[in-house]
């Protein structure tokens, strides 16, 4: 213990307690009232449990909710005793608390610009998924599945857009759907090198999630093929239980077929869940 | 703004009020125990105990020395609203719904609901500053109108009272004679339940809520219809601002919408108008339920709302509330 014996009258280190010996090191506490923002820092000095000196700085908002300008009567008032149930109040029960959002007064929004809005509102607070219905063409407002035109048949045509070549070019290999088949033997395959078509390929991969346990490789081709040239589909398995993760790839030749599926298949209800159908972003490896 | 929520009641709020120098603010609730705040920082000060059924309304008079509330349990009391005490008991043979102190608090207005035999009735009862010399005798009785009378109020300078319920007719009686005097038009006025009444500061207009999702704001002298709000959810409780030309409506959702709206919480809003444009300037949310009282501090700086949730939402208004343009 380090105690200056040239003051006897102050420190007795006989009588005094450990503690207090200790404190003498420490510089005092310091508050820096409120400044115009309302903060108030409040630095301390202590001893850790390892006996090291540990500076902790505590930085307070202080907010006044209101101005409380109160008359005479109002003044008294506030002295007055608890009565009633109010008596037994422990500090413990929160009844009152200030709340931790800040509301604000919402302005609405102009009429037209709020049903647009209140649809893109929606979409952009609705999670992960737009809700996208082909049939009626609304955006946010249903899925296709749940559409309530959906028993005119006028959009089913809208989704085989190139019927002729789609069957072509699935029936050409002559295996049967679910067959791969190699880019250069497709009908409609460009002759140029191998190895520039897988680039181009990967580069029109379309990731598809959301999909439901029991889809497989074939179902994504078929799904897809009516868009157009589609070289590779992938679907993601688990070893264990055989079944899907719930995701896959899609690689079409074209970019613009790609771009197609996905604008038309992005919500598109299939096996009772709703498909995310985006562009797959490029791996590194 | 940062609401301060209190939390004092587990059942439903019904009526919020203020006192006239806007430092207490009551609220009434389904749980029995009408409750007193601090209007500044939510802080309890005190419940009323001693009804025994829910709390539908409640009035303070003007130096805040008395409480007067009407409950289910088909009395109306007097408390003492310092100690909390029970000054005195109206009996009646059905559930009071509304209760108000007339200028100068010597005259009380009461409405009873319809209850087996009984039609619903206006009682005007002269209030004692003695609570010792408080006779249970009325001194004026107007029956007349069906159904529920959700809300009565003095006119100005005590002469006229005015009632609203649920045949959504709004109709002024003379308070000495009990004769009517005025009745709304049907074709102008509401189409559903009346749910609320609140009169303007001064007196010269008021604002009538109805379940018919719309507010109305009428003359009280000529009772001509001169604005109307229109929302999308039935009209639970209204207030106006004493300080700017504001209009607020609180309200719940109708039946058939419960099981289709969305999940997300805190959802329901209390709409603030225009009210010489009409026009929605805004809404503040944070309800778990929907909004049954609304009230205004007298000073127009902060306005509570209570809630289904049993939550009383006290907010003070920012700087930038004041200086709202259309």
């Amino acid at each position: 213990m380090a105690i200056d014996k040239n003051e006897p009258s102050k420190l007795r280190w006989g009588e005094l307690e450990e503690d207090d010996d200790l404190d003498f090191l420490l510089p005092p506490k310091e508050v820096i009232g409120p400044d115009e923002n309302g903060i108030k820092k409040v630095i301390e000095y202590r001893f850790n449990d390892e006996g090291n000196k540990v500076k902790i700085t505590t930085t307070t908002r202080v907010r006044k909710l209101a101005k409380a300008r109160l008359s005479k009567r109002a003044l008294e008032r506030r002295n007055w005793d608890k009565f009633g149930d109010a008596v037994r109040e422990d500090v413990g029960s929160r009844l009152t608390m200030v709340s931790t959002e800040e509301i604000l007064l919402e302005r609405p929004r102009a009429p037209e610009a709020k049903a647009s809005g209140d649809g893109l509102a929606q979409l952009s607070k609705g999670g992960a998924v737009l809700m996208v219905c082909r049939t009626c063409g609304k955006k946010g407002d249903h899925w296709t599945s749940k559409c309530p035109y959906k028993d005119l048949a006028a959009p089913v045509e809208s989704f085989v857009d190139k019927p002729a070549a789609a069957e072509t070019s699935a029936a050409a290999p002559g295996a049967g759907k679910g067959a791969y088949v190699p880019p250069s033997m497709r009908a409609n395959a460009e002759r140029t090198t191998g190895s520039d078509m897988r680039r181009r390929n990967d580069e029109n991969s379309v990731r598809v999630t959301n999909l439901s346990e029991d889809t497989r490789e074939a179902d994504l081709h078929e799904l897809f093929r009516s868009f157009g040239a589609v070289t590779r589909v992938y679907v993601a398995m688990d070893q264990k239980t055989g079944t899907s993760r719930g995701f896959g790839f899609v690689n079409f030749v074209n970019r613009e077929d790609a771009q197609r599926a996905i604008n038309k298949l992005n919500g598109y209800g299939y096996d009772n869940l709703i498909l995310r159908v985006e562009w797959a972003t490029p791996r590194t490896n | 703004m940062r609401p301060i929520l209190m939390k004092g009641h587990e059942r439903p709020l019904t009526f919020l009020k203020y006192n006239r120098d806007g430092d207490l603010l009551f609220s009434c609730a389904k749980d029995h125990t009408p409750t007193v705040w601090f209007a500044d920082n939510g802080e309890r000060l005190g419940t009323y105990r001693g009804h025994n059924g829910a709390v539908w309304t409640c009035d303070v008079s003007r130096d805040s020395t008395r409480l007067i509330t009407g409950s289910a349990d088909q009395t109306v009391k007097l408390w003492n609203v310092q100690k909390g005490t029970q000054l005195y008991t109206f009996n009646f043979g059905s559930p009071a719904r509304s209760v108000e102190f007339a200028i100068g608090d010597k005259l009380a207005v009461i409405t009873t609901d319809p209850f087996m035999e009984l039609t619903s009735a206006i009682h005007v009862k002269r209030i004692a500053g003695d609570p010792t010399e408080q006779t249970e005798e009325s001194v004026l009785v107007i029956k007349g109108p069906q159904g529920r009378i959700n809300r009565a109020v003095w006119g100005p300078l005590n002469r006229t009272i005015i009632s609203a319920g649920e045949d959504a007719v709004i109709r002024i009686w003379d308070s000495e004679t009990g004769k009517l005097l005025k009745e709304s038009d049907k074709e102008s006025g509401h189409k559903k339940t009346i749910t609320s009444l609140t009169k303007a500061a001064d007196g010269s207009h008021f604002l009538s809520g109805s379940l018919d999702k719309s507010a109305k704001l009428w003359d009280t002298r000529t009772l001509t219809l001169i604005k109307t709000y229109g929302t999308e959810r039935p009209v639970n409780a209204v207030a106006m601002s004493p300080l700017l030309d504001h209009v607020v409506l609180g309200g719940g959702q109708d039946a058939s919408a419960v099981t289709t709206t969305d999940h997300r919480a805190g959802k329901f809003e209390a709409k603030f108008y225009d009210k010489i444009l009409q026009e929605e300037i805004g809404g503040v949310k944070g309800h778990f339920g929907p909004i049954n009282a609304l009230a205004f501090n007298p000073d127009g700086k902060s306005f509570s709302s209570g809630g289904e949730d049993g939550y009383v939402r006290l907010h003070h208004f920012d700087p930038d509330y004041f200086n709202i343009k259309i």
